[in-house]
């Protein structure tokens, strides 16, 4: 809601709807002058000027939603872990889902760390990638909490369909340090073949950081891409080692929470490529 | 309320032992281990990834054997004992849980970090349904105080736990720690209180019991010690002591010396001590694990593994945060190379090179 209030682009934030008319939410929104709605979906489908709705409820409701949006002709970008359209990172393939009517976000750790796959992977073959993703326990609520395989199922997954590795493996490190640590990401990539370029590969990874700075301006790769020989599952190999921070933006969360920020900005992302791609206006970026 | 009687020992050679050999134990040796645990009396034998199902991975290194190999082995192995695996809810999940099930285990010990219990409700949940015996593990159990700990014990014990373990990955805890945090859970829990030892400041044995002596129901002994950091206290030792206190739980003593004489001595890759990084990780008071980790990458960047370490206790790393040793080490190199000199990054790899 922050972000789109902030910067609106082609869009323009008509309804905030929840269930519970005492929610902080809703007084907030209410507070910023935003149209609010305590009857949850429903008014939501009611209106006919609505095209775009970002879902950030759970998994169960948003399996419910997704009938309904789509029945109303609308788009649903899905923050929950439901998934019941394509996995969308905006650098890496949304460009291939703006004909979709339901996409999906992933998780947290996969808008972080996907792109860095990707990167690597449109140089040379990517046989195993692995992510942990550390964040500060304040900033994991209690979806989170309760569902921590979903976590690491979904964004393993992620790192397979969208990042393109053969085989993904992903881990969730919640760390109560006080003051709480900005949200940092490791992506470990073993290539298929030990016969690439090494500069090739850190000249995509920065340009794909690039990428994602212009709607998380706080993704930034703490060093360069480190390549150590590790032991593995397939003889002795070079791991590219990337350490990513994600720090948020700070328009509502705290800016530890890069984690939340990510999710948001990659929903404004997706929702703005939406919101072009509905008026037909050109994609200024090419997925 | 403090009942000081024999506690159940539950031997981690297998388990957090893996660490030191580096998770490449193999078929045979779990046998050949699981064999004479069993017929010395341990009733309760872990078998997993250093780092618990699904631990398998860079960050912590591959195995070299899939584990639910090793726990199949162990299962088909045991004539009494309980086999059991480790779980840490964010690297391991419900679906190796099931898989390990299937391979024998009979007990799960579910580890969060101490501030975190409240990411393991759906793993106990699904323990408790397939009729396992449930133990929660609260990890690095220095950095909070008594009461905090508590209070994390009993939300286990809502989630089904039958026993919650002050787990001193660190090894930085002092007898009266121990005491401490032991009984703050005795006193708040009704169900047992468990206290699994590091000996980075040389007193795994003595933190063992000090627990005992609070009232600790069940305690952690890996034979020679083989464990994570300097290791864990000595299955072998925890026999011979708890025997001359009268509190044998009916532990063969002399079965357990051989076992660690003949058995597990002849294959470690090195004995656990409270040597120079590992008296440093009890002192920082960091996860135990990070030793092997630090000193590779301290080899391969030049620098002194202590200063790794310590910074890694100054940012209140936890549990499996191997890859902020990386992060450290980089930005070490980084501060020494903008202060005009010393250590210049990327020296060559030291000739033995742990497998991390």
């Amino acid at each position: 809601m922050y972000k789109l209030l902030r910067n609106p682009g082609h869009m323009e934030l008509a309804m905030f709807a929840g269930i519970d008319p005492q929610s902080e939410g809703i007084a907030r929104a209410k507070k910023l002058g935003v149209p609010t709605s305590h009857e949850g979906i429903a008014t939501i489908l009611a209106d006919p000027e609505i095209r775009i709705v970002f879902d950030a409820t759970s998994a169960k409701a948003h399996v419910r939603h997704a009938k309904l949006l789509r029945e109303a002709g609308k788009i649903a970008i899905d923050l929950t872990p439901a998934a019941r359209g394509p996995y969308v990172v905006p650098p890496v393939n949304l460009g291939a889902h703006l004909d979709k009517d339901n996409v999906n976000l992933i998780t947290c750790g996969g808008q972080a760390t996907i792109p860095l796959v990707s990167a690597v992977r449109r140089v040379v073959p990517v046989r195993y990638a692995e992510i942990v993703s550390t964040v500060a326990s304040r900033s994991a609520g209690p979806g989170t909490r309760q569902n921590i395989d979903e976590f690491t199922f979904t964004t393993a997954h992620g790192l397979e369909a969208i990042g393109g590795a053969e085989q993904g493996k992903a881990i969730i490190i919640l760390n109560p340090a006080e003051p709480p640590i900005i949200m940092r990401n490791t992506v470990y990539v073993i290539p298929a073949t030990e016969d690439y370029d090494e500069a090739a590969i850190v000249a995509s990874v920065d340009q794909m950081v690039a990428e994602v700075q212009q709607y998380v301006p706080g993704y930034r790769l703490k060093d360069a891409p480190v390549f150590d020989r590790r032991r593995t599952p397939w003889g002795e190999r070079t791991v590219i080692a990337m350490l990513l921070e994600v720090e948020g933006a700070g328009d509502f969360l705290p800016p530890y929470s890069g984690n939340l920020d990510i999710m948001t900005a990659a929903a404004w992302r997706v929702g703005e490529l939406f919101a072009q791609h509905l008026l037909g206006i050109r994609q200024e970026v090419a997925a | 309320m403090k009942t000081v009687k024999p506690p159940r020992v539950t031997d981690t050679t297998l388990r957090d032992g893996s660490h030191a050999m580096r998770h490449q134990f193999t078929r045979e040796q779990v046998r050949a281990i699981v064999a004479a645990l069993d017929e010395a009396g341990v009733p309760v034998i872990e078998v997993t990834h250093g780092d618990g199902l699904a631990g398998s991975s860079i960050q912590y290194g591959f195995s070299g054997t899939n584990e639910l190999d090793l726990i199949e082995e162990a299962a088909k192995t045991a004539k009494q004992a309980k086999i059991a695996a480790l779980l840490l809810p964010g690297i391991g999940t419900r679906k190796e849980l099931a898989a390990a099930i299937e391979r024998g285990i009979t007990v799960v010990r579910i580890a969060t970090q101490c501030t975190e219990a409240d990411i393991s409700e759906q793993h106990f949940g699904m323990a408790k349904e397939m009729g396992l015996e449930t133990v929660g593990f609260l990890m690095m159990a220095h950095m909070r105080p008594p009461e905090f700990l508590a209070e994390q014990a009993a939300l286990m014990e809502s989630y089904g736990a039958d026993c919650v373990y002050i787990v001193d990955s660190a090894g930085a805890m002092l007898p009266d720690d121990v005491r401490r945090r032991v009984a703050a859970l005795k006193e708040r829990l009704s169900i047992q209180v468990g206290f699994h030892a590091h000996n980075n400041l040389g007193l795994a044995i003595g933190n063992t019991l000090a627990a005992i002596e609070e009232g600790a129901d069940q305690v952690d002994g890996c034979l020679r010690g083989l464990g994570a950091g300097a290791g864990n206290a000595a299955t072998e030792l925890i026999a011979a002591v708890l025997d001359k206190m009268g509190l044998n739980p009916g532990l063969d003593v002399f079965k357990l010396m051989d076992a660690a004489e003949y058995v597990v001595a002849p294959i470690m890759p090195y004995q656990p001590i409270p040597d120079r990084d590992a008296i440093t990780i009890g002192y920082a008071g960091v996860y135990s694990t990070f030793l092997l980790h630090a000193r590779h990458i301290a080899a391969e960047f030049g620098l002194d593994p202590r200063e790794i370490l310590v910074e890694l206790g100054r940012r209140q790393a936890v549990a499996g945060q191997e890859d902020w040793i990386l992060d450290v080490a980089l930005d070490i190199v980084r501060a020494k190379r903008a202060a005009g000199g010393a250590g210049d990054a990327r020296e060559p790899a030291a000739a033995e090179r742990p497998a991390d």
